[in-house]
């Protein structure tokens, strides 16, 4: 099964609402209560990013008898250096974004935290692709 | 605790789904930074929170959180409370302060998450 939405940067009141989706989604298929959180969570994270840094961006979720693989790519600024993006606390949030309650440098750390694989690319002035597999199996 | 208990201990109005006061809750997490929230494991928690925008719900609806109480007399706008009801969270408001909403549920047996 595919899912597909499209993001628009700045489209505060709507963020959230694939992810959301995707949750109602995986409860009727009966995942995990903990795997749909993580799920959820990382999907969030990522959406809320594309908001919050591109201009657009589409999210892509494919559910899969025992995973889900999710691509989440923008339009956007990009990210110059991945590495430095992963810390946890770094972020070039906006004043806007913070005052939402986010831009405290912990969505890309948070989204590896609760995915089995993750792929980031980016290219600066055009923008950024994030992709995350997380299995359906209980956690240990 | 129930979240009738909390709501009557606090004094605080709820104004999303009543029909969910018998949940037991376990843990109360403070803070006004949605991406603290959503790095939490627990589940059965209370989110003190004087951040009153819809980010506040979603965040709660992914994290799992089974309240908001909206400190410092903040008040849910219409479209946080049609968010709250459709995704089954309720929200609590509440006229004082984190501070003193966090002492008295501390008291009350409420635990921290760290």
């Amino acid at each position: 099964m595919e899912l597909k939405f499209h993001i628009m940067g700045g489209d505060f009141s709507n963020a959230g609402s694939a992810s959301s989706e995707i949750k109602r989604v995986l409860k009727q298929i009966n995942v995990p209560s903990d795997i749909i959180k993580s799920i959820v969570v990382a999907l969030y994270e990522a959406e809320v990013n594309i908001v919050a840094h591109a201009y657009e961006g589409d999210m892509v979720v494919d559910v899969q008898p025992d995973r889900l693989i999710a691509v989440l790519s923008d339009k956007g600024p990009g990210i110059p250096d991945i590495e430095l993006a992963m810390q946890e606390g770094y972020s070039t949030a906006s004043p806007k974004v913070r005052e939402m309650g986010f831009g405290a440098g912990m969505g890309l750390p948070n989204i590896q935290k609760n995915t089995d694989i993750l792929n980031i690319s980016s290219t600066p002035g055009e923008g950024t692709k994030v992709s995350f597999t997380v299995f359906f199996k209980p956690k240990s | 605790m129930t979240l009738q208990q909390i709501a009557e201990l606090l004094n605080a109005r709820v104004v999303a789904r009543p029909d969910k006061l018998y949940r037991d809750i376990s843990f109360a997490f403070a803070s006004d930074l949605m991406s603290d929230v959503l790095t939490l494991e627990q589940r059965k928690i209370i989110l003190l929170t004087g951040l009153a925008n819809i980010q506040a719900v979603r965040t709660a609806e992914m994290s799992d959180v089974s309240c908001i109480l909206l400190v410092r007399n903040k008040k849910a706008s219409p479209e946080m409370i049609r968010l709250a009801e459709e995704a089954a969270i309720v929200i609590m408001e509440y006229d004082g302060s984190m501070f003193k909403a966090s002492g008295i549920l501390y008291n009350a047996g409420i635990q921290p998450i760290y």
